[in-house]
């Protein structure tokens, strides 16, 4: 893998769901979700049914970039936070370092205030897994017990029959 | 840049379909959407004018099955082709894994063609990723009007670096899916080399 790459641990992984179900129980939110600022999901905690996951992120990632724009537009840096408010659901969106989004979708059995709280008291946590995350990406630390990269040995006919099937 | 989850066992990369306006960007998308398996493909979101016309991008999440025990996800992306969209071209390149660039074979777009093509140059550097490195092929689209232009003409001037070329009608579907194998494959190959994209 290279140094550009953006790798999740078990341990990280394990780190940062354990915050996004703890952020989710103390907002009384619906559904949290932290993204990369590309537009991956990284880990989320409760459900929004029938909603596009990948979809969702890859929105609300352009939509804080997009945010971003406008903020540099009138001399910001950028803008910390975005709220979107629904009739009956609403959405909070906050930066996480440099290269995380924290999504948090919420109805009336909370409110804005509470959210905007409890997301203020778990973003150094979470700043601080993604700064993790970012040191062994950029270290190429293996997995423990593993090889490395798993995709150092992968051959061309891998290649050739991801597309056997589903096309 | 690909996301590696271990925790799921999942690879990621962003595929970038990029090109002047009205060139077929969004009719690659919509062809692979319609022929892709039910369970091979997530939902496509498309921010589109009420004249169709991309407005800010439009996305389809592919998984293309396993590879030693990993799910192999792309999220295929394209940008708005109109000049005026640039700001948002530049964030929709940002962290781009791969582009294709659709170009426009029609001897009317030509020019638009070219300025397209430095266009991406540009908004990949500013992202800090290299045109001339980057996994890239290059399709020229709408093979079968009358007004397009030789193939020899385009890639003369559109093909700079011994890149992949696939003549196409995107709305028939031809080329579409050697596109997106090209791009896959030269990503997939970049990662095993563990070559980094900016």
């Amino acid at each position: 893998m290279s140094a550009s790459d953006l790798v999740l641990h078990e341990e990280e992984h394990r780190r940062i769901s354990g915050l996004a179900e703890r952020l989710l129980r103390d907002a009384n939110a619906r559904f949290v979700s932290l993204i990369d600022r590309n537009g991956q999901p990284i880990t989320s905690a409760g459900s929004l049914p029938d909603v596009d996951r990948t979809a969702l992120a890859s929105l609300a990632a352009g939509n804080v970039a997009a945010t971003e724009g406008l903020a540099r537009m009138i001399g910001e840096q950028t803008f910390s936070s975005l709220y979107h408010e629904g009739e009956s659901d609403h959405i909070y969106l906050s930066s996480i370092g440099a290269i995380g989004i924290l999504m948090v979708a919420f109805d009336e059995r909370s409110s804005l205030g509470l959210v905007r709280l409890r997301v203020r008291q778990v973003s150094p946590e979470m700043e601080k897994v993604f700064d993790d995350m970012l040191s062994k990406s950029r270290t190429g630390t293996a997995e423990p017990g593993g090889p490395g990269s798993p995709f150092a040995e992968i051959t061309d006919e891998d290649i050739d029959n991801l597309f056997s099937d589903g096309f | 840049m690909p996301f590696i989850n271990y925790a799921h066992r999942e690879l990621t990369c962003k595929l970038v379909y990029y090109g002047p306006g009205l060139g077929g960007k969004t009719t690659n998308l919509q062809w692979i959407y319609e022929k892709s398996a039910p369970d091979a493909k997530g939902k496509m979101v498309s921010l589109a004018t009420e004249t169709d016309r991309t407005l800010f991008f439009d996305l389809l999440p592919l998984s293309l099955g396993q590879i030693r025990g990993f799910k192999i996800r792309f999220q295929l992306y394209t940008v708005p082709g109109q000049i005026f969209y640039d700001a948002s071209r530049r964030l929709i390149v940002k962290g781009a894994d791969a582009v294709a660039f659709v170009a426009d074979s029609q001897k009317a777009r030509f020019d638009a063609n070219i300025e397209s093509l430095r266009n991406l140059e540009e908004n990949l550097r500013q992202n800090g990723i290299d045109l001339a490195t980057i996994p890239y092929v290059l399709q020229l689209n709408k093979r079968d009007l009358p007004t397009a232009l030789p193939r020899e003409h385009l890639e003369k001037a559109l093909r700079f670096r011994n890149e992949p070329v696939f003549e196409a009608v995107a709305v028939q579907g031809i080329g579409v899916f050697e596109t997106l194998k090209s791009l896959v494959k030269q990503t997939l190959a970049r990662l095993r080399a563990g070559v980094p994209v900016g």
